[in-house]
């Protein structure tokens, strides 16, 4: 029976470069996976497009290409990544620029385009799920809204023949449920092939998550060689079980384990899991290990896909003003304390508006707050951290300022002061009929 | 003693909306976690954190449970201002939760 091995080179944008090499050279891959977009990448895309039309698309694109391609068509390996963000056309100028400057002539290179719909909402009267407002009520601070679409242009690039596809803001399962499609020449409404190849890109799409990364917790949970973390391979047949696995003798391990935590990774019903492509059912999955980093996986299954795809709407929401400060020694965390309470009097009694402010005892308090953190014990050291949010650039870095200040004016002995502003992107979602979003393929050869 | 020496866990989230997975490192522990890490003990265990329901999915073929914690304080991924913004190390919190070791079966 036919099996196609597909791997995922990244998990996110920053991801590391190294394992994905790696996996090109010794993974005898069919397909090379690239998962480099989260939701407010793809917003901060847009603006950097806005800047610069040619601009928008992964900062990470150009190095990862140089470091893979090569191998990629030497073993005929074909790549697959939403690294074209807010702009996938230029990307493929872009890459098709490597491919020549590698001496890779002829490679074909495919951009899925369609995902945006900020003219289509703009349009027309969509309401935002989480508020139930009119989407019109951002108003200009709407600053992207892209659809989540399917596997479908991404197997109309393979079946036109390309090398190298590039989406935007495809569904993450997506990446991986159009070349098993193409492979294995399943329709794309067989929904239990499609289910089971849904399961097969969850599994894989946050990379080293899988394969031992994200899970190490000494003593407890070991996970050997993490430093050299290798990432996913999933060996997939036409039909039946597939298997999980990794490039042999790269650090890390696949177990039941680590493939069960990843399945539940960001799941909420097990058996209503929505993707573009299909409902995926996970709850009757079943996870056998099969030797060492070897794990076989089966009984997912499919329902229809959905009538409407999801869109991410990113908006601009304020800014946050942020600065922290450390103290160590007895008394550390009561020193934190009264410093957070210099900072909160003075910026209340201030003119500066301030619309919500948090001071944390990083070390302490931090993460999950006073309640869980009750009674336990006292730190030699800790770290004050103050965050504001305001409406303006300039009332966010006085916040920062207050924290700053704290050196000469502030408890005794603070040391290592920082401070940051940012702009805040928030991001809403809407549900858009699948029939207004028109995807299309635009080929180049390098 | 702590849920964490029979199981393990990873959260995620989504907007407003974090799920936490519970999972037993030895099967025969299933039983033992279905009937003692309810819905309504992880509301009151996260009550500092998470405003909303608590929903709890079973998968008996994993050993493992599924809690998704709506109402996240501080209004989610996207605008709070926490140092961990996407809840991710919610998952250490669920597993120090005090469980009854006398009612576990040794395996």
């Amino acid at each position: 029976m036919k099996v196609t091995r597909i791997g995922c080179g990244a998990g996110f944008s920053g991801d590391r470069i190294d394992p994905a090499v790696e996996l090109a050279t010794h993974g005898e891959l069919n397909y090379l996976v690239f998962e480099c977009l989260a939701e407010r990448t793809i917003a901060l895309a847009q603006l950097a497009k806005a800047k610069d039309p040619d601009a928008g698309y992964d900062p990470m694109l150009v190095a990862r290409m140089e470091a893979v391609l090569p191998v990629c068509r030497e073993r005929g390996t074909t790549v697959i990544t939403n690294m074209g963000a807010a702009n996938p056309v230029a990307a493929v100028g872009v890459v098709r620029q490597v491919a020549r400057r590698l001496g890779l002539g002829g490679l074909s290179i495919g951009a899925v385009t369609g995902d945006d719909v900020r003219a289509i909402v703009g349009a027309g009267h969509f309401t935002v799920t989480e508020s139930g407002e009119p989407v019109e009520t951002l108003g200009d601070r709407l600053v992207s809204a892209n659809a989540y679409i399917g596997a479908e242009a991404i197997r109309m690039a393979l079946a036109r023949g390309a090398d190298v596809v590039i989406t935007g803001r495809a569904a993450d399962p997506s990446l991986f449920v159009a070349p098993l499609a193409h492979e294995h020449g399943w329709r794309l409404d067989a929904w239990t092939e499609v289910g089971r190849a849904t399961l097969v890109g969850h599994l894989l799409e946050c990379a080293g998550q899988i394969t031992g990364g994200y899970f190490a917790d000494p003593g407890l949970k070991d996970v050997a060689n993490l430093d050299r973390l290798g990432f996913p391979i999933a060996e997939v047949p036409e039909r039946g079980p597939f298997v999980i696995t990794k490039v042999p003798e790269s650090g890390g391990s696949v177990t039941a384990a680590t493939c069960k935590e990843q399945l539940l990774y960001e799941i909420h019903d097990p058996s209503a899991y929505f993707t573009p492509d299909t409902i995926a059912d996970f709850s009757q999955v079943r996870i056998e290990s099969r030797g060492r980093d070897r794990v076989e996986i089966d009984g997912a299954a499919g329902k229809p896909r959905p009538d409407s795809l999801k869109v991410s709407l990113a908006y601009r929401d304020g800014f946050i003003g942020e600065g922290q400060i450390s103290y160590a020694g007895t008394g550390a965390e009561e020193r934190a304390r009264l410093a957070g309470d210099v900072v909160s009097r003075r910026l209340a009694r201030s003119r500066i508006p301030v619309a919500e402010i948090r001071c944390d005892v990083i070390g302490v308090d931090a993460l999950h707050g006073g309640r869980l953190a009750a009674g336990t014990w006292h730190p030699y050291e800790v770290r004050l951290r103050v965050a504001a949010r305001t409406n303006s650039l300039a009332a966010a870095q006085a916040v920062a300022n207050e924290v700053e200040s704290l050196y000469t004016n502030g408890p005794a002995g603070g040391g290592g002061a920082t401070k940051s502003t940012r702009e805040v992107l928030s991001l809403a979602s809407t549900l858009i009929p699948r029939e207004l979003v028109r995807c299309d393929v635009q080929m180049e050869v390098a | 003693m702590k849920l964490r020496t029979i199981a393990h866990s990873r959260s995620g989230d989504k907007g407003t909306i974090i799920n936490v997975s519970l999972i037993v490192f030895d099967p025969r522990h299933y039983p033992h976690v279905v009937e003692h890490v309810t819905a309504d003990r992880v509301r009151a265990h996260f009550a500092a954190l998470a405003t909303g329901d608590v929903i709890r999915y079973e998968l008996p073929l994993i050993g493992a449970l599924n809690f998704v914690v709506h109402g996240i304080v501080g209004g989610g991924v996207t605008r709070t201002l926490a140092l961990d913004a996407h809840g991710k190390s919610l998952s250490s919190a669920l597993l120090e939760m005090e469980i009854d070791s006398e009612t576990i079966s040794n395996p």
